[in-house]
């Protein structure tokens, strides 16, 4: 049976790990390289690293970095972060990388997944989502951003989901901005919403900070991805820096809860 | 030597990491050449399949990987769409395959049981190794997992080449064994010990 899967998710920013909350306040939690050793060893499902400055600074994927990561990782590798061509998805994937994760650029050119579909096969193209409550007083319901939060569209966004799936992507990961690094638990009604009406694999990050929480999200949606960057990277509740992982008994446990949905 | 082949398709560095922490000498080969001392073969794949097809075809390396596998009878397994290219055809492409194990590459989309299903078929999966099968015969005491990214399978029309299914939907043919002709759906080189285990198997047939 296929089960859900757990994985962290790592930031990088100025060349090292760090871990934001709400998108602000980058806290340096350590070496990319170092943590994808410690992960490798605790048998991690899978691994996203997202280079947050990449498409801010308008630069091109550090290559150099991707390598070493790609070289360093014995789990399926998701990277993400200023990737705007499929000539660039090609060379990563060319590097060992399993999936290649777009968000901007896939939003302002749909047609971008399409074209990555075409270089790489559908299965390795992903298209990362940052969601948010609208603010305002009268606003309702939730916005789709990009740049870190900087820059807001109209658009809906489980249309613009369902649309970036049909146009080429594999994997559908939606990351709750109000919920990054609080740690509090998932959003799990904005979680059911996309999860109920989409086709291709999804993944929902923003919010865990405990099993319990990728407990409940697991139990309510079944297979699913289950992301999270605190939980993986601190411990405690002054958030002490320490990579973590849930034991082999603790991951069977969670997935066994998700195959009763 | 163990010889990756590298005709431009797949994670090449992945294998030669894997057989390095295995204590195993390995090596990825470009030309025909690099491969005249080839042991053991690990041929790998992923996107599609006519591009895999087009890029080995063009590669200059077939007729010598034939000669070795056909001729000279040295083991191969192809990994992912590598093992796809070993059947007939599919029904992702147009190109003929190598045509080394008799079968066929079917969508999970065209199958009543996988149709609704989230596709691709991405994740972590139980393996049911067939009882017999070499590739398993060794460290395999706990329900192996592996990992699975793709949405074609290898249907394979002699069912005694099987070596192990997996179920999503239906099941199907995760690993073929035909003789020293070997193919794997799932990434043993992603696939944490489960993986290294099945490709130290491999070794040691």
């Amino acid at each position: 049976m296929l089960r859900p899967r757990i994985i962290p998710c790592l930031l990088v920013h100025r060349g090292g790990l760090v871990k934001t909350q709400a998108f602000k306040d980058p806290k340096y939690v350590g070496d990319p390289i170092n943590a994808v050793r410690i992960f490798n060893e605790k048998e991690a499902d899978e691994l996203m690293v997202l280079d947050i400055d990449a498409t801010a600074n308008k630069v091109e994927p550090d290559f150099s970095l991707i390598v070493k990561l790609a070289a360093e990782c014995r789990m399926p590798l998701c990277y993400g972060g200023g990737v705007t061509t499929s000539e660039q998805a090609a060379r990563i994937v060319d590097m060992g990388v399993e999936k290649v994760a777009v968000s901007a650029a896939a939003i302002n050119n749909p047609s971008l997944l399409t074209e990555m579909a075409a270089a790489v096969g559908r299965q390795s193209v992903v298209a990362v989502l940052d969601v948010r409550k609208r603010s305002g007083l009268f606003a309702k319901g939730y916005e789709v951003c990009t740049h870190n939060g900087k820059i807001s569209y109209k658009l809906d966004p489980l249309a613009l989901a369902k649309q970036l799936q049909d146009v080429g992507a594999g994997e559908i990961v939606v990351n709750s901005v109000d919920r990054d690094g609080q740690m509090q638990g998932y959003d799990l009604e904005m979680a059911m919403q996309f999860k109920q009406h989409l086709k291709v694999p999804f993944t929902f990050l923003g919010g865990a900070g405990s099993l319990e929480h990728l407990n409940e999200l697991v139990s309510k949606l079944g297979v699913v991805g289950a992301a999270a960057g605190s939980l993986f990277v601190f411990k405690g509740k002054y958030r002490a820096v320490l990579i973590n992982y849930p034991t082999p008994e603790q991951k069977k446990l969670l997935c066994q809860n998700a195959l009763k949905n | 030597m163990i010889c990756i082949v590298d005709y431009g398709v797949g994670n090449i560095q992945a294998f030669l990491n894997l057989f390095k922490r295995l204590g195993v000498e390995a090596r990825r080969a470009d030309t025909s050449d690099a491969l005249a001392d080839a042991v053991r073969l690990v041929l790998p794949g992923v996107g599609h399949f006519d591009h895999a097809m087009q890029r080995l075809n063009d590669s200059g390396m077939r007729p010598k990987l034939e000669e070795l596998v056909l001729g000279a009878q040295v083991p191969v397994v192809g990994i992912c769409v590598g093992m796809q290219m070993l059947a007939q055809g599919s029904d992702e492409g147009i190109l003929p395959g190598l045509n080394w194990v008799p079968g066929r590459v079917r969508a999970f989309a065209t199958q009543p049981k996988s149709a609704d299903l989230p596709m691709p078929h991405m994740g972590w999966n139980s393996l049911q190794p067939c009882a017999g099968s070499k590739l398993f015969s060794k460290g395999f005491e706990d329900a192996p997992e592996f990992y699975f990214l793709h949405s074609y399978f290898f249907d394979a029309q002699d069912k005694q080449d099987v070596a192990a299914t997996a179920n999503y939907g239906l099941d199907f043919d995760a690993v073929v064994s035909r003789g020293h002709i070997h193919g794997v759906q799932c990434h043993p080189e992603k696939s944490h010990h489960w993986g290294e285990q099945f490709l130290k198997n491999f070794v040691e047939l």
